[in-house]
């Protein structure tokens, strides 16, 4: 009857005991979750555009930050910086498109998405060679971002929210409603979304594919740099987290693979849904549930819910 | 090639399977409606009709890979329920795919032993040791499995892996894993499909022959008219899920439904 | 010139059937066999500790995992957690009655993998390729957890970590800080080449056949007769089996000592990197593989000190990573059936040599 009492009834009397905090806690959530939805963004990106799912998307975020913060460490004026960056991240879709996806054009799926297993741990060699392996501090000041909080009253209490997590969830909006606008209403986007369907029809029409590649691997790259800098700003900047970078690809089960909303939607289901967990219930087995929460809930999708929140039934073929 | 027979000739038996008022549709669309027929012991039935008329679906069904919304398949008296592909496999009902579906990354020797897979049955701890009754059954199957590659004449491309074969070649291996499961009812789903002149007469020798020798029942799906006129014994015909004719070539060729749908006379 | 098969000719199915059916590879099989057990009359500690030991536990764990991802299809992320559930379930079983042989715990301890691999392995039945990757970073991070806070496991040690208690099999030392790198050597060895063997009956038989069916083309399979859940989780429980075994293995007769971090996902992509370079479904290929991946660092390391370049272990590391990333994208892009593929062409060539036509 403990257990029970302990699983069901209290962490809720603790919740509408202490409403501040659990306003707290959900703002957490959605604010770590928005960070998953991003990196899940960037896989959507290009598994939209050229079918590859990009296991490196999260390394890509680490390796941005790492570049920015490398050559601030290294003297180069901020926005400097963040020029050589935005052209190191186009040089590496350059170069991915060049070296991987070109010789690998029509293979499997799971060949490509191996082929990608390559390029992480090729970043994350490079990244630690040129930059070294410590972890390395964002200089959000530089950028024009202020640290600090807002203290809310409410509640009974206080709520704080992070300056820099305010102005991460506009620029993330932002940026979500603009890649919405540019998939349906421009005429490149369209083409990538011709390039999804079917490689070689996309041929056949006269779409370039390498241009394509190219460009939904550096918007990719983009959105990665984006990420990697509020990423930064709220932990140090390390290869450490590619392991909380993987946490996208739960969230990308969840809203399914092509879904840009669905990949919002789904990050911030697991973020908010991970902190609650840890929070509430975490202590009943140990804590550090966190480290898990997102896949056995993905894991409880894939098998009730293969296709995801947003995706279409699939119907085999023969 | 024979001479098309009028009546149903004495190696025909009774109906080994029957469908009876089969309707299939996805999410809205009907890809079959009301259609029934049967397929007797011993005969060729052919399916034909238009492109999307169904009848690959229509094969999808009798093995058990789809599941009809509506209607009824009684296959050896037995009327059955939901069936998943591999019972249907156990009950001797085998069958070739319209895109070749062979194992690409295994032999061909090794296709074709996939295909007794159902029949042998030594269990793990030998399989472990690959010795006493574990390598006596494989040496059984093997010898089955060189009586089917004589049969094909393949011999020569037996160890060559299946990805590298010419597309002729493949399908004969893909009829060639089908036989060892010694079905039967074996269901070829355009076997001549994208063959020239002289591969088709091939094909359609070793059907003859399948069909002779060891009396299996055989349902095919096949656009060459000449092929399906000369080999089969009753035809069906179907057009967007509809059965609209039934009976020996030469009625089916007179049937004005028939010519209409394929002519496309507006209905 | 001396590689020909021409004058030996089969004359029964069984000697067909044969695993190593031209005379020259079983007479190499056995120089090879002949070799590596006598390797301890002539070999250091280095190269029986630090090379050989942890080569032929890895060969072990890439075979299992080449069971499941290149034999039958099925990419699995949670090889670590896999190797961590033999590790920990052999320590428990030897804690728990230490009187029996801990060679019997090692394979016993598979077989608690098997079944926590199997577990993980049920919803193969309704996902694939990348979905089912994801499916198991479930079970690599959720074990991965129990590891760390089921402190049951690891005997309550305040470190958290698990040491390895002293054993005897037949009056010899076999695991423990006394025991020597000669017996341990010879224990992994045999173990390592019983279990090959055994899953190179496996994939030459009617079990190897389905798995590749499944592999290559799942519908068809079925429609053959092949039930494709019993299959799948047979695989997924085989697989785990060797990698628990490997798992048990690295802890018992390698580190000596394992604390949860080393069945972390680093060692889930490891193996698989392993099995992607050497060669997917070729048991061959999970030895080369192992070589290659293992034996790189090494050589990074000690080939510029005795050219008298200092090289940094960092950077050896960083390198490391660099060239394994290269490498995978080079054999996906070259020749994705691996380094075994490319044996077996120079096999072949040899096997024509000096005529190719």
């Amino acid at each position: 009857m403990d257990i029970l009492y302990s699983i069901f009834i209290d962490p809720f009397v603790q919740m509408a005991q202490a409403p501040d905090l659990f306003v707290q806690t959900l703002w957490d959530g959605l604010v770590g979750g928005m960070l998953y939805a991003l990196i899940a963004l960037g896989f959507v990106l290009i598994f939209k555009a050229s079918g590859v799912f990009n296991f490196a998307q999260g390394i890509m975020v680490v390796f941005a930050a790492l570049t920015l913060v490398g050559l601030h460490d290294a003297g180069v004026p901020a926005f400097l910086a963040l020029l050589i960056t935005i052209a190191v991240m186009f040089a590496l879709a350059f170069t991915v498109e060049r070296v991987v996806l070109r010789p690998l054009v029509n293979q499997p799926d799971i060949i490509l998405f191996m082929a990608t297993f390559g390029i992480t741990y090729f970043l994350i060699g490079f990244g630690e060679y040129v930059f070294g392996g410590d972890p390395k501090v964002m200089p959000v000041e530089d950028f024009g971002l202020e640290k600090g909080a807002y203290n809310i009253k409410m509640l009974g209490g206080l709520v704080s929210l992070q300056k820099l997590d305010i102005v991460a969830v506009i620029v993330a909006s932002a940026m979500v409603a603009g890649l919405g606008v540019f998939f349906s209403k421009t005429r490149i986007g369209r083409a990538l979304r011709a390039v999804a369907d079917s490689h070689s029809a996309a041929l056949s029409v006269g779409i370039s594919l390498e241009q394509i590649w190219v460009i939904v691997w550096f918007a990719a790259g983009l959105v990665a740099l984006v990420t990697g800098i509020f990423w930064g700003a709220r932990s140090d900047v390390s290869f450490a987290l590619e392991v909380i970078a993987l946490k996208a690809l739960p969230v990308l089960i969840l809203g399914g693979f092509t879904s840009i909303p669905g990949a919002i939607a789904g990050g911030l289901i697991i973020g908010v849904g991970e902190k609650l967990a840890e929070f509430y219930w975490g202590p009943l087995v140990g804590g550090g549930t966190d480290a898990w929460f997102a896949y056995v809930i993905a894991l409880v999708f894939l098998l009730f819910r293969p296709q995801g929140l947003f995706g279409e039934k699939i119907i085999e073929r023969i | 090639m024979r001479a098309p027979d009028t009546a149903p000739r004495a190696r025909v038996g009774d109906v080994l399977l029957s469908v009876e008022d089969v309707s299939l549709s996805f999410g809205g669309v009907k890809a079959i409606s009301g259609v029934s027929f049967d397929i007797r012991q011993g005969e060729i039935r052919a399916i034909i009709g238009p492109n999307g008329a169904g009848k690959t679906s229509m094969l999808n069904v009798i093995n058990g890979f789809y599941h009809p919304q509506q209607g009824r398949i009684t296959f050896k008296g037995r009327t059955r329920a939901k069936m998943r592909p591999y019972e249907a496999a156990y009950g001797g009902i085998a069958r070739t795919f319209q895109n070749v579906a062979l194992f690409r990354g295994m032999s061909a020797l090794d296709n074709i032993m996939a295909g007794r897979t159902l029949k042998m049955n030594v269990n793990f701890f030998w399989q472990l040791l690959r010795y006493g009754p574990a390598m006596r059954e494989e040496v059984e199957h093997r010898r089955v499995v060189e009586e089917i590659i004589d049969f094909l004449k393949i011999q020569e491309i037996r160890r060559t892996p299946v990805g590298r074969l010419p597309y002729g070649l493949q399908k004969r291996v893909e009829l060639g894993r089908a036989l060892a499961m010694q079905p039967e009812l074996l269901l070829l789903d355009e076997p001549m499909a994208g063959m020239n002149l002289e591969e088709k007469e091939d094909m359609s020798r070793f059907i003859l022959d399948v069909n002779e020798y060891y009396g299996t029942t055989i349902a095919l799906i096949e656009h060459d008219m000449g092929v399906v006129m000369d080999l089969s014994d009753r035809v069906v015909v179907l057009d967007h899920g509809i059965k609209i004719a039934d009976g020996t070539p030469d009625e089916v060729k007179r049937d004005q439904a028939v010519i209409d749908a394929y002519l496309g006379v507006a209905h | 010139m001396f590689y020909r098969e021409a004058g030996q000719f089969k004359t029964s199915y069984a000697s067909d059937q044969a695993i190593f059916p031209i005379l020259q590879d079983r007479i190499g099989i056995a120089v090879i066999l002949v070799a590596a057990f006598s390797l301890p009359l002539y070999a250091n500690d280095f190269i029986l500790n630090a090379v050989m030991i942890p080569f032929l536990i890895f060969a072990l764990a890439s075979i299992g995992l080449n069971l499941l991802t290149g034999y039958t299809g099925q990419l699995s992320l949670g090889t670590g957690a896999f190797m961590g559930v033999g590790a920990y379930a052999c320590y428990k079983l030897t804690s728990i009655w230490p009187d029996v042989n801990i060679i019997v715990w090692v394979i016993c301890s598979g077989f608690f993998a098997a079944g926590v691999g199997a577990i993980f392995g049920l919803p193969s039945l309704r996902i694939k390729g990348f979905y089912l990757a994801i499916a198991t970073l479930a079970a690599q991070f959720f074990l991965e957890w129990c590891f760390i806070r089921i402190a049951w496991l690891y005997n309550y040690n305040i470190s958290g970590a698990i040491e390895v208690p002293q054993r005897t099999v037949l009056g010899v030392i076999v695991t423990g800080p006394r025991a020597t790198s000669e017996t341990r050597y010879i224990v992994v060895l045999a173990i390592v080449v019983a279990m090959t063997w055994i899953a190179s009956n496996l994939m030459h038989g009617r079990i190897g056949r389905t798995w590749m069916a499944v592999r290559d083309m799942d519908i068809a399979a079925e429609l053959m007769g092949i039930r494709l859940l019993p299959t799948k989780l047979m695989a997924f429980a085989v697989s785990s089996f060797y990698c628990g075994v490997a798992g048990a293995l690295m802890v018992f007769l390698w580190y000596g000592g394992a604390e949860p971090a080393v069945f972390n996902i680093n060692q889930s992509f490891t193996i698989l990197f392993m099995i992607i370079i050497g060669g997917l479904g070729s048991l061959l290929g999970a030895y080369l593989g192992a070589a290659l991946i293992y034996i790189l660092p090494i050589v990074l390391r000690f080939v510029p000190e005795w050219l008298g370049i200092p090289i940094h272990a960092a950077t050896v590391e960083h390198i490391t990573f660099m060239i394994v990333g290269v490498l995978i994208v080079f054999f996906l892009i070259v020749e994705p059936a691996g380094l075994a593929r490319l044996w077996s062409i120079g096999k072949q060539k040899l096997r024509v040599w000096p005529f190719p036509y």
